[in-house]
Formats: C-alpha cells, structure tokens, sequence
C-alpha cells in the first residue's frame, strides 16, 4: 500500500472529526486533493490559493538569502572582521561562508518563531471555528522575519505574532476578511510595543545590542553602532554609504529589505507571473516620487534652509527616497496584499499613489522614526474600502443615469 | 445592417475533442425523459397520469404559477414513471416512444398576418413557450410582461460547444418564421449576433438586428451581447431564446408540429470519435456515447451542455431540454503529488505562477473536473476583471449575494445577469468559489422578494 492510499485512508478516517482540518492542511501539503467540480464549472484553472502564495514566497526568497549574507557581513564589518564591500554585487567580501552562517543561524530562529507560532493559531483557529486552513500565513510568516531587525529577541516577535495573527486577522474572520496587513500590524505592534528594540542606531547590526550592555558592564571594547540611511539622515549626519551599496543593498537595516535590487526582480517576477498588481506598485512609487519631488521643489526654492531639522532628509533626490529605507519591500510585497488593498483596479491606482505619497511624508516630518511606509500602508489599508466604495459608485451612479434618460 | 462588437476581456479554453462536422443520426431512444428542475423556477402541476398515452407536443404538465405556461411530450409514447423526490416534488417524468410517431397537430400558422396576442397563445399552447427566457432572473419568460427587446445569439464561443453554424444550416426557413413571429411580441428589436467570420443562415433573416461579434469567451454569451447593447435596466425585461430552439420553433408554426429533433455535439476529450447528432429532447445519452465514443468502464464525467455551464448526467441519463452539447471529459478524483507547487504544464492557467500554458497559446489541453485546489474565502483581486466583459464589478456583486443585500445587489447590476456570466470568473477563480450557484441564488432571492 503506498502513501497515497494509506493518506487517502486516513483522511476518510478523521472525516468530520475535530482533527480534521489540522490533517487536510498537512495532507494537501503533500498532495492536491481529489476533489472534484459537481455542477457549475466542470473544469477549474490550475491556480490555487496555495500555488498563488507559493509564488509570492519564491519572490521573497533571494530577500531572505541575501538578508543572511548581510546579516553577517553587516556584523563582520562592525567589529572590523573584513573590509567594506566596493563595487560588483557579486564581491567576494560579500558572498562568504562565514557572512553567511552568522546570519543564517540568527535568522532561521526567526523563520522557525514566526511560523510556528503563527501557523499553530491557524491551526487552533481552524480546528475550534471548524474550518480549513487557510493560506494567508504563509507569505506573512516569510515577511515577518524579513522586516524585523536581525536582533529582535524571539519572545518578542513570538508575543506580536500571536497579537498580529489574532488581533489582525482572526478576529475579523481569518483570511480574506482582514482589514489590516497582518505582517505589518505584528511590525506595528512591535514598534509600539518595544520602540527600543525597533529603532535607534544599536539594533540594526548583529551584536550591536550585545555589545553596548558589555560596555555598560565595563568591558573595554569598542561600540558597535550600525546606522540606517534614514537614521543618518534623519539626524543630518553624513551617509556612510554610496548609492549603489544602497541598491545592492550592502547597508543595515531590517533583515530583507535592504537590497533594492533584489526587490526589484522578485517585484518584476510578480508582475510577470500576475500575482502582483502592476498598477499598485507603479503607482506607489509614483506616488513616492511626486512627494520627493516636492520637497526637492521646496528645497530649491529655499523655504527649508540647511538648519532645518527636516532639511537632510527634503534634500535627498527624490529617486533616492524610492531606494532607501523599506519603501520598495512595502511596495511590492505588503502594499500589493489583495486582501488589504483596494479591489478595484480604479482603486488600486489611488491606493498605491497614496501609499507612496504618505510613504515619503511621513518619513520627512516623523523626527522620531524616519520610516513612514509601515505606517502608510497600515493607514491606506484602512481607507481602501472608501476608495472602493467611491469607484463602485460610480458604476451604480452609471446604471442609475442609464435608466433615468430611458424614462426621461 | 450589422454593428460589430469586439470584446477584449475573456478567455478562450481550447479543449481536446472538438466534435468534427459529420452528422449521424442517433439510434432511437426507447425512453425520453422530461426534468421539471430544467425549467428553473417551475412549480409543475401534471395534467397525465402514469399510463398515459400521449402524442408529441401533448401538453404533459403546467406552471403552477402560470397554467398558460404548457410543457409537452418530446415524443409520442405512454408516461412510463413519474419519479418524486423530497415533499413529492416530481423529479423527472419518463416516457416510453411509440415505434410509429404521431404528433398533436396545432395547425399551420400564417405567421405574417397574426396579432401578437394569437402568436403568444399559440406558442403557449403548443409548448414552444418555455423555450424563450427573460433577463431578469434568467427564468421562463413571463407572458404577462412584453420584452423591450429579444436577444439571439448565433455564435458559441464556449469551449467544445456545438458549432451553430453547422447545426442550423439549412435551416433558414423555420428560423426565419420563428423570429418573425418572436419580433411581433416586442415592441423594440430582435438582437441576433453571428461571428465575424462565420456564414450562418441567421445572417440572412429578415427583421432582425444583426451584430458580428468577435473575441475570446464570452463573446458568444447572449449575457454579453444584451450588456454591449441594450442592458436591462431596473423595470424593463428582455427575451432571449438559444438559436437552436428557434428552428423547433419555427417548425411548429410551419408545419402545426411539436418537432423535438434537435442537432447536438458530442465532444470531449473522453470520446474517441466526435461528431454531431440528430437526436430529441430528453432522449438517453447512452444512444450516442458509447458508438466510438467511451468505453463502458471509464471514469467519466458526462455532461448535458457544455464544460463551463453543463450540467453533471450519469451515462444513463438524458439530454437536458435546453443543451445541444453533450461533452465527456475525465473525472480527476486523483491526488496529485506536490501538486500545488510544482510547475504545471497540462492544464490551463490564466496566470504564470510557475504555470506554463501562456507559453503555447494554441494548445489543446485534456482537462478533468479535479478543482486543482480547495475551497477558500476570496482573497485574490483583479482575476476576474480579465474575462469578464460586462460592466459590471464581479467579486462585489458575488459578495452581495452572499450576505443578500437586495438593494446593492441591484445597484451593482444584478438584473443583468445569469448564472452562466458567471461561469468564466469561476472557471479563473482561485479561491474555487461556486460563482454560478452564488448568482443563481441571488437571483432567486430577488426574484421572490422583488419579483
């Protein structure tokens, strides 16, 4: 009897039963079901919502493969290991073993956490609501590790998970009825919760946070400090970086997000496979660039002069704007979530405009933490339903107006 | 005078087994059966008895709610069995065939001189009735209620569907006498839509309104070409009536007879030979599908009508009253090993999410009715959008059948609709919603509430 059957028999066994759900999801892991059609549509397409997640996850996974990279080499170049990155992508001061393992074995502990405590609430809430596991989980647990700083403790990320995953999608009916992007309301929820651990320049680099309590337990060592360009900017230093290390993504900053050029094709992959909405990310960074143009706009004319605590950071190219920071990460994986965004392709438009308008506003003028797209897109998600409802209007109003000149 | 209709949005699903344009006559089916749940909406009241001999084109049965409204006898032959179901609810009504067809003679008709009313009661009379339906509802079109315009499509854009301009050639005769007479009970036009390229004798009718229609599925829809037209608005009613129908239609006016016959494909990627068939109304599907089509023990699904809209017979049932298409494709109740990540290249896609039927459009494929995944909530945005031309937002009109909200559903369009619109964003659905069921149901509920 081979494992086809012997699940196929198994799976009639826990029929009905309360287990079943927690059997179904591993099982249809393994394989796709037998279910058929009955009537309505005889044949079905061959996408799935496990296949459409599925891609989502292969887009995200050079980020992950490169965050571990920069992880260690983010580490290695603090203490004074190695010499900066100059030049190729593919530099061999980068692309080591040694680079590799530091990050690796910080960051699967946070894969490991973020999937085990997400994915068992799905798996409770299936099994007492009675229904399917659903998929959502997956691309929100392979976010979640991808935005957080490499240092974060894991009872930390394991409490906003369990808040994000109940809090932010359970309690509205699970996946599909949220209103919040889960992974950013569990980011959200760690900003809010432990601002400390979310931001400054000490928790950006692996070991900084280590070492600054060895220093303060009197240890002679030097600190590490590992800035973010927003950071550095935000405050009116100089920035330590080149752009093109800034594309590359050779810089500190949450464990996937630094490397706009990795965002660039897992986003282009996403528009190519049609999972991804061309139109939200093209008009965020749209967005994005009309708000950085206005700045730039305000800084010519000088209305901002160089004393300005605003002035660094209304100064920067607007281009730049849409490389630093974690802009494009929310562009292409957390605005362009079908759930939370606008439905409508009108809508989408408006909404992913919004975003990178926000986006880039409030990393100006928030003095406190010089990242605004976590906040934009949680904001935009709550009115993506008032720009659908206006759209949507405007078909009825269409229907309504058909039929008054047909009885005028 | 002809207007052409491109329609951009859609999706055409090139299937194996297309049936080939040669037409054999089916062997005669010893028993025919009529389905009252065919005539969606229909309350039968019976007028015979089991035992009962009857001609064809003897009135069987009636609407409960319109006794106008008559259902006759496809064949001449005795009421064998009359199977009920749940709350006596009568399931079918069997017949055994006379070897020696008789008709009920309702006379010929001067179709030119008559007055509305006498073309509407003749056809009431004589059973021709249902075969006309309405928009909204997609029911049997009410008598009572006079259409501001009558829809006929005359190209089928469904995948494996029977090619009209086959089955009806030859035919101009009986449809031009059934337009016309259908013409007279509406004070507006009579739509009828022909591809672009085809030569179908409904081009060459009289009276009619004539639009070339081209572009994927659903093009062909007759959803499509009311919404590109003249969409219904709150208030008014349209007719629509299959082209195939026209000809049993028109056949009654000329010759005073309730002729079944009817040219159906049979198609399918199952069936070793397909071909086209004279067949009737009701007759077992079992007289086609075994002649170099299936063999006795395979896992089959047959279907009365077409792939997207059909609906689910067992290889003993019958030829539903309004299908010209009987198709046979496999059942796919396998498992299938990693099936859900590893890239696809035997089944259609409408995304490239490691799915490869983007790269070979012309492929014909050899689908089965697995669903390819599970039943979820409506997660993904913008799928639908891509094949469905109506204007009309599809997912929010879904969800408002869903939580029934009467008002929204017809500011979002419902009286628009029917459930095979509906059959194309289902097909495309990833979370593997019943779109059609879902829009069948909100019509019902309209229909009893609103009415």
């Amino acid at each position: 009897m081979n494992l086809k059957t012997r699940l196929h028999i198994l799976k009639r066994k826990y029929r009905g039963s309360k287990w079943a759900p927690a059997f179904n999801a591993l099982h249809t892991f393994l394989y796709l079901p037998d279910e058929t059609t009955h009537n309505g549509t005889h044949i079905k397409v061959a996408d799935d919502l496990k296949r459409t997640m599925n891609t989502v996850i292969m887009a995200m996974v050079p980020c992950l493969i490169f965050g571990m990279f920069n992880a260690g080499y983010q580490h290695n170049l603090a203490v004074g290991d190695i010499q900066a990155v100059a030049g190729s992508f593919f530099s061999s001061e980068f692309w080591t073993l040694d680079n590799f393992l530091i990050g690796f074995w910080k960051i699967i502990p946070l894969v490991i956490v973020s999937y085990g405590v997400g994915l068992g609430i799905e798996f409770l809430f299936a099994i007492i609501k009675k229904h399917e596991v659903e998929e959502g989980y997956l691309v929100t647990g392979m976010l979640v590790p991808l935005i957080v700083p490499v240092d974060i403790p894991l009872w930390m990320l394991a409490v906003a998970v369990a808040f994000g995953v109940v809090i932010g999608k359970e309690v509205f009916g699970g996946t599909g009825m949220n209103i919040l992007n889960p992974a950013l309301t569990i980011r959200a929820f760690l900003f809010f919760a432990y601002p400390t651990w979310m931001s400054g320049d000490k928790v950006w680099v692996e070991g900084a946070v280590e070492r600054t309590n060895e220093i303060a337990a009197g240890a002679n060592l030097d600190a590490i400090s590992g800035e973010t360009i927003l950071g550095s900017l935000a405050q009116g230093k100089e920035v330590a970086f080149s752009t093109w290390d800034m594309f590359m993504g050779f810089i500190p900053g949450s464990v996937g997000e630094t490397s706009t050029l990795l965002i660039l094709l897992g986003g282009l992959f996403l528009i190519f496979a049609k999972i991804g909405s061309w139109r939200i990310m093209l008009s965020s960074v749209l967005g994005a660039s009309v708000m950085g143009l206005i700045f730039n706009q305000i800084v010519d004319a000088g209305v901002i002069t160089e004393t300005s605590k605003f002035y660094s950071l209304m100064s920067t190219p607007f281009w730049e704007h849409l490389i630093i920071g974690g802009f494009a990460f929310g562009t292409v994986f957390m605005a362009t979530d079908p759930v939370t965004a606008s439905q409508t392709n009108k809508g989408k438009w408006y909404y992913g405009f919004l975003i990178g308008f926000i986006s880039i506003l409030i990393r100006v003028f928030n003095p406190a933490y010089p990242e605004g797209v976590m906040l934009a897109i949680l904001l935009m998600n709550v009115f993506a339903p008032t720009i659908d409802y206006y759209v949507i209007q405007g078909n009825v109003k269409k229907r309504l107006k058909r039929l008054k000149v047909k009885t005028a | 005078m002809s207007n052409d209709i491109r329609i951009k949005k859609g999706l055409d699903i090139k299937l194996k087994g297309e049936a080939e344009k040669t037409l054999e006559k089916a062997i005669l089916s010893n028993f025919y059966t009529l389905r009252p749940e065919d005539f969606h909406g229909v309350i039968p009241k019976l007028i015979s008895k089991v035992g009962t001999k009857v001609k064809a084109g003897e009135p069987v049965f009636f609407d409960k709610s319109n006794e106008n409204i008559k259902f006759v006898s496809p064949v001449s032959g005795e009421i064998i069995e009359i199977a009920r179901g749940e709350k006596r609810r009568i399931l079918s009504i069997k017949f055994q065939a006379d070897k020696e067809q008789t008709y009920q003679d309702y006379g010929v008709f001067n179709v030119d001189a008559a007055k509305p009313n006498e073309v509407k009661a003749h056809l009431l009379a004589s059973g021709c009735w249902p075969f006309i339906k309405q928009r909204p509802y997609d029911v049997i079109a009410s008598p009572d209620r006079a259409p501001k315009a009558i829809f006929i499509s005359g190209y089928a854009s469904a995948p494996l569907a029977a090619d009209l301009d086959f089955t009806l050639k030859g035919k101009e005769a009986a449809l031009q006498a059934a337009v016309t007479a259908l013409g007279k009970l509406t004070e507006g036009k009579v739509h009828v839509s022909v591809g672009a390229k085809s030569t179908s004798p409904l081009a060459g009718l009289s009276g009619i309104t004539l639009h070339k229609v081209s572009g994927p599925h659903p093009s062909g829809n007759v959803g499509t070409l009311i919404n590109k037209v003249d969409p219904v608005n709150k208030g008014e009613v349209v007719w629509t009536v299959a082209a195939q129908d026209l000809v049993i239609i028109g056949e009654l006016l000329l010759t005073g007879k309730f002729n079944a016959e009817r040219i159906v494909a049979l198609a399918g990627s199952s069936v070793e030979k397909p071909r086209y068939f004279t067949t009737k109304i009701g007759s077992e599907v079992a007289t086609m599908i075994y002649d170099k089509g299936i063999t006795q023990r395979a896992r089959v699904r047959v279907i009365s009508g077409n792939v997207l809209s059909g609906k689910h017979i067992k290889p003993d049932g019958y030829l539903d009253y309004y299908s010209n298409v009987i198709t046979v494709i496999p059942e796919g109740d396998d498992y299938e090993l990693f099936g859900w990540n590893k890239p696809v290249f035997n089944k259609v896609s409408t995304s490239r999410a490691f799915t490869f039927s983007w790269l070979n459009p012309n492929k014909k494929y050899d689908l089965n009715t697995n669903t390819n995944g599970e039943h979820r909530a409506f997660v993904v945005t913008g799928g639908y959008e891509e094949v469905f031309p109506l204007d009309i937002y599809p997912m929010q009109i879904l969800k408002a059948c869903m939580y029934k909200d009467l008002d929204e559903m017809e500011a979002l369009g419902m009286y628009e609709v029917a459930p095979e619109d509906f059959a194309l964003t289902e097909f495309v659905c990833v979370s593997k919603q019943p779109h059609q069921e879902i829009i069948r149901k909100g019509l019902d509920v309209m229909l009893k509430e609103i009415g």
